[in-house]
């Protein structure tokens, strides 16, 4: 089950936790992945990890020319692009009163904007082949909001709105769009919380521990298979019951 | 000009599935040959592919017939 063997997967953000548990989950299922981060390091060292059929592709995602460029690398690197993973983001936390524009602007730079682009860039070489498959990373303040978080769960909440449109205008092309909303997960962005906001997070939700980056992982493998091909517009939560939605 | 309008033919043909005797000069493609809107993007995109032109958005909105393709086609080239 869940054979992506011949299959191309470019993972954005995938010089992170979440990004290269995701990369490696596709690489296991037998994909060429293409990983792009904005850190080179990480990203040779998860390559050399993979061994073959792993490719590095260095983007800043904030950056629209490199941004632009990423979909010709990636189908020159790879031959073309079946699964893309928006997987990238960035957090500008503050409370909404003292929430700088940029802070603002910045997120919904990379967290949303550069999602539409690079679908946009992977998308016509999906529609050609009649199969493709895109996952976007939200989260569940996406669904739920967080005090803190107006920019981000403004993004990652327009990132389900955009999946859904999407998943209606590809359809018919065999290009499934969907959504992945982790909960907590131990990852870079989690650990930057005290041992008192983990703990009061934990109260939340009914699994009484956070989340890990190959339970996200499994579920964005599930979304890219052949056999997830009937399921679109779809967000899964992996959030240990945090939120039942 | 007759041989961009075969090429064009057998595009729309495999492309769209109709009848080769259906795509005559005024057929429109989203009212007489079936295609959705995306259809029309991918024809468009088939059509760039195959004659090594680029074909703007502005103008392949104007590309409502399979004549419309031949003409802006055979000027483009």
């Amino acid at each position: 089950m869940f054979d992506l063997t011949g299959k191309t997967a470019l993972v954005t953000g995938a010089s992170g936790g979440l990004g290269g548990a995701i990369a490696k989950a596709l690489h296991g299922a037998g994909a060429t992945v293409g990983l792009s981060g904005t850190r080179t390091e990480p990203l040779e060292a998860l390559a050399a990890e993979l061994g073959d059929r792993a490719h590095v592709l260095p983007c800043d995602l904030s950056n629209s020319e490199a941004l632009a460029a990423l979909p010709g690398q990636a189908a020159a690197a790879m031959g073309s692009v079946d699964i893309l993973v928006n997987n990238a983001g960035i957090t500008r936390d503050n409370l909404f009163i003292r929430m700088s524009d940029d802070d603002w602007d910045k997120v919904i730079a990379v967290n949303l904007t550069s999602v539409a682009r690079l679908t946009k860039g992977v998308i016509r070489g999906m529609m050609k082949a009649r199969w493709g498959r895109v996952v976007n990373i939200s989260s569940v303040v996406g669904a739920t909001g967080n005090a803190g978080q107006a920019n981000y769960a403004a993004a990652k909440a327009g990132m389900v709105g955009m999946s859904k449109a999407l998943a209606a205008e590809f359809a018919g092309r065999g290009i499934t769009v969907n959504c992945v909303a982790p909960g907590f997960i131990t990852t870079a962005m989690t650990d930057k919380l005290n041992d008192d906001q983990k703990s009061a997070i934990l109260t939340q939700v009914p699994a009484g521990r956070m989340g890990t980056p190959e339970e996200i992982a499994a579920a964005v493998l599930y979304l890219a298979s052949p056999e997830a091909g009937y399921v679109t517009g779809a967000t899964l939560h992996v959030n240990g019951g945090m939120a039942m939605i | 000009m007759s041989d961009v309008a075969d090429r064009v033919r057998k595009i729309v043909v495999e492309h769209l599935g109709v009848e080769e005797e259906k795509v005559t000069e005024n057929a429109s493609f989203i009212d007489d040959l079936g295609a959705d809107s995306l259809d029309t993007v991918e024809l468009v995109m088939a059509f760039e592919e195959e004659f090594g032109i680029e074909i703007p958005d502005d103008a392949a909105e104007t590309i409502q017939t399979f004549g419309d393709a031949v003409k802006f086609i055979s000027e483009a080239q």
